[in-house]
């Protein structure tokens, strides 16, 4: 399967457009467009990383790159360059395409500086069936560098009738990541997209999205409740309004629904691991039992332990690296970690095993914040979990049992240590993985395995 | 302390906090233009529950816009 041949087969409308927060290019023009030039030959069959902030530029990069490199590593624009080493080594990258200067200590000798597309000559020419390589949170704080195709990323979508016409996509997502991905390869396969970009508000990008008549758009939870914090919600007008990647729960569906009106507010179930399972359009949160039975979902459903299993062809392949685990079960299921408890025909989301924290969309694992805080001197020992919180579904919390040093001669731990923690967290992790509130406790129970109870574990 | 004053002084200290620039606040601010991003409004909304013990967004009607509406939803919980 190729990008470029399977958008030019799909091309029966004649304006349809790729939108970016400075420039507009209508898809027949891309025929003749390149933003690496005279470079992509040098790029044919390596393995290519990509690191590059802009999303309208990362989306020409995958149409040129799709059918040519042999590999493609994907990276959000707020990916830590101190993962660049772990990135290269173990998807085996032997190419750049970005910024040049991290590439050098990095040991990749051929590197590829994009530019804003301009004519070129060559015509697109398919060698090799690409690997689409993901990145998704890890418990150390690593990535997961997930293996994906063209095939299975376009899995929910194929076969399935082009939209109508006048259809025109966007999302709050990145493209970078999965659920972005998606939403970028439908409009790249029927109709128009918008894309989001880091540098715009809310609101400017609600008005641009507006402005090109967007139809369906996606988000996570934490994006639309944003968006309804903006006022800007207006500025839109869309016929399907999507929520991925966090639990959708009543009140923001609510929410949406009184906003659109006139829009399927539908919530879906889809990861970068287990691929698109299935979406919900009856406007209440969690999903019908009888969903695990239905025929045509992009996915079977099965319920084990409590916690949801997909099995599709859809899902990725598998993880990259030397001490990668097996993404699937012997049964060809992907434990999605997600908690269900099922209440009156209805499986309900509860979290996520394992105590993973989802803040706005972005996995937490407890471990990496608990690593921190327990390294500090005034600490004994802490525990780390999540609170539901009305905007980005869940914040980071952690109650610490403080060390001799803090409460010897009888002291009381005080604000200056909970401020010292914080900042400690605040120096060593992204703003979300800093815990919102410190509780300081006396004791922290430990199960008969020695580890710390967890709540949701 | 009155529920507004513990508001503000929530949004001044998640913004240092947060290495971002507070505008200064009054009632017609849209909270989009405060300086303040989704995560910070998590932890004040976070923070507030602690102070004040509760979280009226678990019943909101029509989510806040401007700083006054943020305020006016507190305070009408507080009832």
């Amino acid at each position: 399967m190729w990008l470029w041949g399977a958008m030019t087969a799909s091309d029966t409308e004649s304006d349809r457009a790729l939108v970016g927060d400075r420039a507009t290019l209508h898809l027949r023009e891309l025929a003749g467009l390149s933003c690496l030039g005279d470079q992509l030959e040098q790029l044919r069959g390596r393995s290519a990383v990509i690191v590059t902030p802009d999303p309208f530029t990362a989306a020409i990069l995958l149409i040129e790159l799709d059918g040519v490199a042999r590999r493609m590593v994907l990276c959000p624009p707020d990916l830590s360059p101190a993962h660049f080493p772990q990135i290269v080594r173990e998807a085996e990258c032997d190419a750049w395409i970005g910024d040049p200067s991290p590439a050098a200590g990095l040991g990749i000798g051929t590197v590829a500086v994009p530019a804003p597309p301009s004519a070129t000559g060559a015509s697109r020419r398919f060698t090799h069936e690409t690997e689409w390589v993901l990145l998704t949170s890890g418990t150390t704080g690593a990535p997961k560098l997930v293996l994906h195709t063209l095939a299975t990323l376009t899995n929910a979508i194929a076969g399935k009738a082009p939209p109508a016409p006048g259809t025109v996509w966007s999302t709050f997502y990145d493209i970078r990541r999965y659920g972005g991905l998606q939403i970028l390869l439908r409009g790249l396969l029927g109709g128009s997209l918008v894309l989001s970009s880091p540098r715009e508000t809310v609101s400017d990008f609600l008005g641009r999205a507006g402005a090109a008549g967007v139809t369906h758009i996606s988000g996570t939870p934490s994006h639309w409740r944003t968006a309804m914090i903006s006022g800007a919600t207006a500025k839109i007008n869309p016929r399907y309004v999507r929520l991925s990647g966090e639990i959708a729960d009543q009140a923001v569906l609510d929410a949406l629904r009184r906003v659109f009106p006139g829009a399927v507010v539908a919530h879906a179930f889809a990861s970068t691991e287990a691929g698109v399972g299935f979406e919900v359009t009856d406007g209440r949160s969690g999903f019908p039992a009888t969903l695990l039975s239905a025929p045509d979902l992009p996915a079977e459903l099965d319920v084990k332990e409590g916690r949801l299993r997909l099995r599709s062809r859809g899902g990725g392949l598998c993880y990259l690296g030397k001490d990668a685990t097996p993404l699937r079960a012997a049964d060809g299921f992907v434990d999605t970690g997600d908690q269900l408890e099922l209440r009156d025909g209805r499986y309900h989301f509860m979290g996520r095993s394992g105590g993973v924290i989802n803040v706005g969309g972005q996995k937490v694992h407890p471990e990496e914040v608990e690593a921190v805080i327990n390294s500090l001197p005034w600490v004994q020992i802490s525990r780390v979990a999540a609170r539901k919180s009305p905007i980005t579904g869940a914040v980071v919390v952690a109650e610490v049992v403080p060390s001799a040093l803090v409460t010897g001669g009888g002291a009381v731990p005080g604000e200056e240590t909970k401020l010292a923690i914080v900042e400690a967290c605040r120096q060593a992790l992204p703003a979300h993985k800093v815990p919102a509130s410190i509780r300081f406790v006396s004791a922290l129970e430990v199960g008969p395995s020695g580890k710390l109870i967890r709540a949701n574990a | 302390m009155p529920v507004r004053k513990t508001i503000e002084s929530l949004f001044e200290e998640v913004a240092r906090e947060q290495r971002r620039q507070l505008c200064p606040l009054s009632d017609d601010l849209e909270l989009l233009h405060t300086g303040l991003d989704s995560l910070s409004f998590a932890l004040i909304v976070a923070r507030l529950e602690d102070s004040l013990g509760y979280d009226p967004f678990d019943a909101v009607e029509r989510f806040p816009v401007t700083f006054g509406d943020f305020v006016k939803l507190y305070e009408s919980h507080s009832g």
